[in-house]
């Protein structure tokens, strides 16, 4: 019996007691709890709260990982289940500006299920193609269900079909704040973080520069950059041409530059002084110059800790750049703010759960690298 | 160290007097904003804004504390040594969620106001110091424990005077990072209509009035700077006090 395994279960079936979705007259109003059995005719929902229990009861025994695996997936299959027989019942007769959503027990459910799904992984100890091949196939799923239509129904895709023009925009402007800002760090960190690795001198006055630019929040650093980027806009011939101004993506971008500088120069150092003192000795001893040093062994043997500074930045970029909703930088913060305002719940939504799959993702996939760019045994360096 | 020396106490002054004296301050912030603009934020002091942000932070970080001590002690313990691989997973993919978004998720399901805010900090805060701290219990010297053993401490009297104290410094630091992060974190608050800081900024936004952005700003990034400052020094403190 696994312990974790038996509080998910314990946990799951609570959260079966709780209200599965909520129909609502419109999209501001709270809503009304329905239970999971309830969204539909009884044929056709207790089937689905079997298959969510079944997947519950197999993540029980700590032997099998696999099967606890399974039951995971079960359980989630059950959970779309429930929500896509429920969801155009429940609308019917309801009136023309009815919403009906995910409630509290759908999403305890899907968390339950989806630490399930991470436990048992986490004892199967996936290699890095598994890894990758998993993502894909989550991503694929998740990407086939909203391409369906089956969930088209829930009000959190009825906020989207209102907006998709702004939607596909947010996701391009978000994914160019968060790489276009990577790919800037990068250029500036990995020179600096070569210089503090020669200069020890120069690395103790950048890194607590950087540190302290780290430590500013980011409403402050995005609203400090603002006054910073209006005078250069209205002070240098040429600037507003290529877009520098006071709001919008200039001064989010960066922000979020400066935040991603620390991770960038701090784990290049790290990474370049990671090299094993033998290592460098044989270098010399074959007469490597300084350079080849630096590229064929330094770079190599700290290219993980290198990569995982990358990790760091891109994660935290993916969730900065929602602050540039409010100076209108665009992404998906845009959303949120939007939805904070108008008190609509889904339009929230939109915009965060898109955000924590991107960042998710990101992680699993830098993730990846790290690991593959690992040296291994038998393949060193 | 020696412009620490001269700073530090200058920055407190600064931050004591953009607080308490903002009225000094308008001859600076004057020439940011059209003319006959207001300069000063007003609609509410901001002592009471900055304490207000302060106790946010400080419930929150005390509460996320106390639970991811007790859960870090827990788990690094033979009895919940089943959940470490499951605490990990949920520490490395907690991490990834923005903080804006477990902010605006929290507001579904507790409304606006104070409430979520506390919330969003507090989960957000659980995990680094989590980390940190399984990170401290779990990597304690093997002949320390061995001779704690030796001299008959039982295993209470290990935890209390042997591990805790050892792992403290490392808990500090994830104490400290979640303290920046609630810092920043308390800032979005004012969006959901928390009573913090963030006010000042954000009403600057919507008004196009650069001057309450950049004292918002200043005030926000002087309180984590120096807050951060000051739990480095106290890490180091105890590393001292610690090693020798």
């Amino acid at each position: 019996m696994s312990p974790p395994g038996l509080l998910f279960a314990t946990l799951g079936l609570a959260a079966l007691a709780a209200p599965f979705m909520t129909l609502a007259a419109n999209r501001i109003v709270a809503g009304e709890g329905v239970m999971a059995w309830a969204v539909t005719a009884p044929a056709v929902t207790l089937p689905g709260v079997a298959v969510v229990m079944a997947g519950l009861l197999l993540g029980l025994p700590s032997e099998w990982s696999r099967l606890r695996f399974a039951g995971s997936v079960l359980g989630l299959s059950g959970l779309l289940w429930l929500l896509m027989q429920g969801a155009p019942r429940l609308l019917e007769g309801a009136g023309d500006y009815a919403r009906v959503s995910p409630a509290i027990g759908f999403w305890c459910l899907l968390v339950i299920l989806m630490l399930l799904m991470a436990d048992s992984l986490a004892r199967m100890a996936p290699g890095p193609l598994a890894r990758g091949a998993l993502l894909a196939a989550v991503m694929g799923a998740l990407a086939l269900i909203l391409w369906s239509g089956v969930l088209s129904q829930l009000s959190i895709l009825q906020e989207y079909a209102s907006r998709k023009a702004a939607f596909a925009d947010a996701v391009l402007r978000h994914l160019a704040l968060a790489f276009g800002s990577l790919a800037t760090a990068a250029a500036i960190g990995f020179p600096l973080g070569i210089l503090c690795h020669r200069q020890i001198r120069l690395r103790g006055t950048i890194l607590p520069v950087l540190s302290f630019f780290q430590t500013i929040p980011s409403l402050a650093m995005f609203g400090l950059m603002i006054p910073m980027l209006g005078w250069v806009g209205d002070r240098v011939p040429g600037a507003q041409a290529i877009g520098i101004a006071g709001i919008g993506f200039a001064p989010a971008f960066l922000a979020l530059v400066l935040y991603s500088l620390l991770p960038v120069v701090g784990n290049t150092v790290t990474g370049l002084a990671s090299a094993p003192p033998a290592a460098l000795e044989a270098a010399r001893g074959m007469g490597m110059t300084p350079r080849q040093r630096l590229l064929r062994v330094e770079l190599p043997l700290g290219l993980p800790v290198i990569l995982t500074g990358l990790r760091v930045v891109l994660v935290q970029n993916v969730g900065l750049a929602v602050i540039a909703g409010l100076i209108g930088g665009g992404g998906f913060g845009t959303f949120v703010f939007q939805g904070l305002n108008q008190t609509a719940t889904d339009l929230i939504l939109l915009g965060a759960l898109p955000t924590v799959a991107l960042a998710v993702a990101s992680a699993v996939m830098m993730d990846i690298l790290v690991e593959l760019a690992r040296p291994r045994s038998g393949r060193a360096g | 160290m020696r412009i620490g020396v001269i700073l530090r106490p200058a920055l407190v002054l600064l931050l004591l007097a953009l607080v308490l004296k903002p009225a000094w301050f308008a001859p600076v912030f004057a020439p940011l904003v059209p003319e006959g603009t207001p300069v000063i934020y007003a609609r509410s002091s901001l002592l009471s804004l900055s304490l207000s942000h302060l106790g946010l932070v400080a419930a929150a970080t005390t509460a996320a504390t106390l639970v991811a001590v007790t859960l870090a002690i827990l788990v690094t313990r033979q009895a919940g040594e089943a959940f470490r691989p499951l605490s990990r997973t949920i520490t490395n993919l907690g991490q990834t969620f923005p903080p804006v978004a477990v902010l605006a998720l929290a507001v579904p399901a507790l409304g606006f106001g104070a409430g979520p805010t506390l919330v969003a900090l507090f989960l957000y805060g659980l995990l680094p110091i989590f980390e940190n701290a399984v990170t401290g219990l779990s990597t304690l010297p093997p002949t320390t424990m061995e001779a704690a053993r030796g001299i008959g401490l039982n295993r209470w009297q290990r935890l209390v005077q042997v591990e805790v104290p050892l792992a403290l410094p490392v808990m500090l630091t994830g104490i400290r990072l979640s303290v920046v992060i609630s810092l920043g974190t308390a800032t979005i608050g004012s969006t959901v209509a928390a009573r913090t800081l963030g006010e000042v900024i954000i009403a600057g936004l919507l008004t196009s009035n650069t001057a309450y952005v950049v004292q918002g700003g200043l005030i926000v990034g002087l309180f984590a700077v120096l807050i951060y400052d000051a739990l480095v020094q106290l890490e180091a403190h105890l590393v001292r006090r610690a090693g020798g």
